[in-house]
């Protein structure tokens, strides 16, 4: 058997490649939600990081530190394998989600923090004697800009977790890499592997290089 | 008739240093005070104090009524009290019609597109009317303030704060916003400004207030401050600033 009988078999390909697409969409699923839930939750904890009341605020840099000194894989098997003992059972698609997110949550909130942080106090003085509002200065005049400010750092973040979604395969999600790894003992071949990995790199190449494109502009412009 | 603006005993410190030292200062309605005074004098700070943008720590500020120390007050002086900044300070991220209209939509209730007619308006009155879906990066210095005055003008307030209006500026642009802020001074509203022109300041002031280490050291029409000067301070930093 050639290397290329072996690594990229054509009829291995066209036969598994249906099994390899479905775990895409999951893949997909799971990773734009957990994308989702985390900005929504890493722009709540920043905003209370930033402005709410003591005990609030330690609370959210906790939640920030813990949540990014704990290894995703395990979280995702303790959300998995021990909450089920205390009764609370997810099934593999809600406890990845979960475990993304949450961890996600902690990431965005940093970023976040900084972009709004980034933005001169010159801006928040100006809504502030116009009398906005206090959501208003914040929806109208700061988040605009500070989101602006860090949409290279938040796509890499997304790349990440976007990447991360094939840890959910060790709790039996049929994700892509769960896919191929089963598509592969079937056909006792590696070529579903191998399609496997070239499709995530095509799927997250365009973002990849589109935050170097945007770090180069944003780098050129504060110059 | 109450006075707009009425400042009493108010008190301000960073730390050790004291920038507002027992100010007393009230501006009567249509009245136009300048504020002058070396760096660090404390007139920013002053001014800053009207709409509570820096909070004082004792005394009472009142405008139009209102006690700028409570906050209940707050919005309802901010928006009877425009301010016009040093540097300029528009939304980098809007239209220079939109920096314009924002606030009469979200403060004053107004429909966009009331608010939008009116901010027309004073852009054309300002000088801008060729510039209105610019954004302000595509402006000149210059031009951003005008906006920056359109801006104070749409919430159609009691008081306008100027803060050093001309201080970032190319000096070739000086001339075009002392122009319209002199414009401004003829209909009659009322004018807290703050400025290092004096010459501009001897045109347009109904009354210069000259600062010194947190303290108003003397209060005059501009002949008797700028031809007359009594305290010595004042002196002094009349001849620093004719000399150079």
């Amino acid at each position: 058997m050639s290397v290329f009988e072996t690594f990229l078999n054509w009829k291995v390909f066209v036969d598994t490649l249906p099994l390899l697409l479905k775990g895409l969409w999951i893949t997909i699923g799971l990773g734009v939600s957990a994308i989702v839930l985390g900005a929504a939750g890493g722009l709540l904890l920043a905003l209370l990081r930033l402005y709410a009341p003591a005990p609030v605020r330690f609370l959210a840099i906790s939640y920030i530190n813990v949540f990014r000194a704990i290894p995703l894989l395990v979280l995702l098997i303790v959300i998995y394998y021990a909450l089920p003992f205390v009764g609370l059972r997810l099934n593999s698609f809600t406890s990845a989600t979960m475990a993304l997110s949450l961890v996600s949550a902690a990431y965005s909130a940093e970023i976040l923090r900084a972009g709004i942080e980034g933005v001169p106090r010159g801006q928040s003085e100006a809504a502030r004697a116009l009398g906005l509002s206090r959501i208003r200065q914040m929806t109208d005049v700061i988040l605009p800009q500070a989101i602006k400010l860090v949409i290279p750092p938040l796509t890499s973040n997304a790349i990440n977790v976007m990447k991360d979604t094939s840890l959910a395969s060790v709790v039996a999600m049929p994700d892509l890499l769960k896919q191929a790894t089963q598509a592969e003992a079937l056909a006792a071949n590696p070529t579903p592997l191998i399609s496997a990995a070239l499709i995530y790199i095509v799927l997250l190449l365009p973002f990849v290089s589109l935050v170097g494109v945007a770090e180069i502009k944003l780098a050129r412009r504060t110059r | 008739m109450a006075p707009i603006i009425e400042i009493q005993a108010v008190h301000k410190s960073y730390g050790a240093f004291k920038a507002l030292n027992a100010i007393d200062l009230n501006v009567e309605e249509g009245e136009i005070v300048v504020v002058i005074g070396p760096s660090g004098s404390g007139k920013s700070t002053l001014i800053r104090c009207v709409n509570q943008l820096e909070a004082h720590e004792s005394g009472t500020i009142r405008v139009h009524g209102l006690d700028a120390g409570r906050a209940q007050d707050l919005t309802r002086i901010r928006t009877e009290a425009s301010m016009v900044f040093q540097n300029f300070n528009l939304f980098p991220h809007m239209s220079v019609l939109r920096n314009v209209a924002l606030a009469p939509v979200r403060v004053r209730g107004l429909t966009w597109a009331e608010a939008n007619e009116r901010a027309r308006k004073l852009l054309i009155r300002v000088g801008l009317a060729g510039q209105i879906d610019k954004y302000p990066n595509q402006l000149s210095g210059g031009q951003q303030q005008r906006v920056g005055i359109a801006r104070a003008l749409a919430m159609e307030p009691k008081v306008l704060l100027f803060d050093e209006p001309t201080s970032a500026l190319d000096p070739e642009m000086v001339g075009e916003v002392l122009d319209v802020i002199q414009q401004l001074a003829r209909t009659g509203v009322t004018m807290v400004i703050v400025t290092h022109e004096m010459g501009f300041a001897r045109r347009v002031a109904n009354r210069i207030v000259f600062m010194d280490a947190g303290r108003i050291v003397e209060v005059g029409p501009p002949n008797a401050i700028f031809d007359a000067p009594r305290d010595p301070r004042l002196q002094t930093f009349l001849k620093s600033i004719l000399s150079t």
